[in-house]
């Protein structure tokens, strides 16, 4: 079994997974992504957070929607070892 | 018109249902999914739920609002500041819908809605404006335009507003370097990549002119607020009135102001803001064709009901105020609260209001919609409520401020409360010798 391990959300707010409605998302499911890729943002009161990868892995799943709410401490992000 | 609705939420909600009820008029609420315990929904007498928690899908979506006040019966919509306040489209789909809209009319609010088309029927009403270009999206005329002008220049979106979509360039090459990114931006942010470039006037000082006109011809100005105190050109201490011009800059301010509205033919309240630099210079940057979130100084020194004036020429009513009747006296102060921590770096802190103890006393106003117990959503603006105070004189409604934010205990999130009593120890913002990057220099 490979070990999986969560991003969880910094903060309350809403997710996005693209930098702007125009572009493509920061990730994809499937990619691989080093500790410090954004995999996503969170809005908190008009100000945008950068979501991080805190390791080296592979992106299993989302594990919410693009412009969810989410919580602090939120599950937002599924990475494999790929 | 016997029914507002008022499209917006928090505190701006409730200060226009307060007014409303003064007036008689019944009120409807509308509320997202993250605003169900919010006051303003208790205090109107009606609400709709108007859905989910992001303002695209709630208090930005022109078709529920219109929906909502069909509904209830609302023959009037109030937009309150933000949101679509400032949207000519939701003006007209008001109006398709046979609903007053309290602002002014479509056509103006798009008039000066476009920054650049607002700098042109400035310069045409004799209203001077910060030397620059016109708007273009072909970026080598904002090129030559700066080299013209002389720098440091700012970079502005044409559709922008709010100080959203500005950049500050030192020299031509780091025009060079951004000029393409910034029409990119402004493509993307506003659907438009038109820009303009302004002389940036550095030590200037953020003066607006409040102005109030009616559909029969009349416009009144309310004189100043100086808003010179603003960290990445959001406003948090408004004051009127201003701590530093000479009364022939502030006359001149006003009349200018006045003239922009009537070429305009602005009908509602309004807000004329200028830059003006060290040698009392003055210069036209926007109009806010809505109420303002500092108001409230203004009403505090004129004692005229600002969102009562907003009504009453929406219905159609002359203005009773002449301009001899406007006679401001003493001096007011509002700063703004916001959930953001000073201390680490302005960080929006939402969460639950744990306890909650307001101010009183003598020349002391608390316009908020934060309760104990409340949970202020993350969704939304940070300012959580706006502290105002007046006094016969600044000096005295300065220690008042100090006396008041003392008062103010929030306890459960982060606040501007310990900045605010900051800069009330600072030798130049007591003296007034402030100017808009001066928040930026301090150590906040």
């Amino acid at each position: 079994m490979a070990d999986r391990k969560t991003i969880k959300s910094p903060m309350p707010g809403t997710f996005y997974r693209r930098p702007s409605p125009d572009e493509d998302p920061f990730v994809n499911e499937g990619d691989r992504v080093s500790s410090g890729d954004v995999l996503g943002l969170v809005e908190v009161m008009k100000s945008f957070n950068e979501v991080k990868s805190d390791q080296d892995g592979v992106v299993e799943s989302f594990l919410v929607e693009n412009e969810d709410a989410v919580e602090a401490g939120q599950d937002l992000v599924e990475l494999g070892e790929g | 018109m016997r029914k507002v609705l008022v499209a917006n939420r928090s505190e701006i909600a409730l200060r226009v249902i307060r007014t409303c009820r003064e007036l008689e008029l019944d009120t409807v609420a509308v509320y997202s999914d993250a605003d169900r315990d919010a006051l303003h929904v208790r205090q109107a007498d009606e609400a709709v739920s108007i859905g989910k928690p992001h303002a695209r899908e709630s208090y930005l979506n022109v078709d529920k609002l219109i929906d909502a006040a069909r509904e209830t019966g609302a023959d009037a919509i109030h937009p309150g500041y933000g949101f679509l306040s400032e949207s000519s489209r939701f003006a007209e789909a008001c109006e398709a819908a046979g609903v007053t809209f309290v602002g002014p009319s479509a056509e103006a609010i798009a008039a000066m809605g476009d920054k650049a088309a607002a700098r042109r029927l400035a310069r045409e009403a004799g209203v001077p404006v910060v030397p620059g270009t016109d708007a273009s999206t072909d970026t080598d005329v904002a090129q030559r335009g700066a080299d013209e002008i002389g720098y440091p220049v700012m970079v502005k979106a044409a559709a922008g507003g709010g100080g959203r979509g500005i950049r500050v360039a030192r020299d031509a090459d780091e025009l060079r370097g951004l000029v393409a990114d910034a029409a990119r931006e402004a493509e993307a942010a506003f659907g438009d990549a038109s820009l303009y470039v302004e002389k940036l006037l550095e030590r200037a000082r953020h003066v607006e002119i409040q102005v109030v006109g009616d559909r029969h011809g009349n416009v009144v100005h309310f004189h100043e607020r100086e808003c010179s105190l603003q960290r990445r050109r959001q406003k948090l201490v408004e004051e009127s009135p201003s701590p530093a011009l000479e009364s022939s800059t502030r006359e001149g301010m006003a009349e200018a102001a006045v003239r922009l509205a009537e070429a305009v033919g602005y009908t509602s309240a309004g807000t004329v803001e200028f830059l003006v630099d060290e040698d009392e210079r003055f210069y036209f940057i926007e109009m806010n064709t809505r109420l303002q979130v500092e108001h409230g100084v203004t009403e505090m020194v004129t004692g005229t009901d600002l969102v009562r004036e907003q009504l009453l020429v929406a219905a159609g009513e002359e203005l009773e105020l002449s301009q001899e009747d406007v006679t401001p006296s003493g001096s007011s102060i509002e700063f703004r609260i916001n959930a953001e921590d000073p201390d680490r770096g302005f960080q929006p802190a939402p969460g639950r209001i744990e306890s909650l103890e307001l101010p009183g006393g003598p020349g002391v106003r608390v316009d908020t919609a934060i309760y104990a117990g409340y949970t202020v959503p993350p969704f939304y603006d940070s300012l959580i409520a706006k502290l105002l105070v007046w006094a016969p004189t600044r000096e005295q409604g300065l220690r008042r401020g100090r006396r008041a934010l003392e008062e103010l205990r929030i306890e459960g999130v982060a606040t501007t409360i310990p900045l605010h009593l900051r800069l009330l120890e600072d030798e130049r913002v007591l003296a007034g010798d402030i100017h808009t990057g001066y928040l930026e220099q301090v150590p906040a």
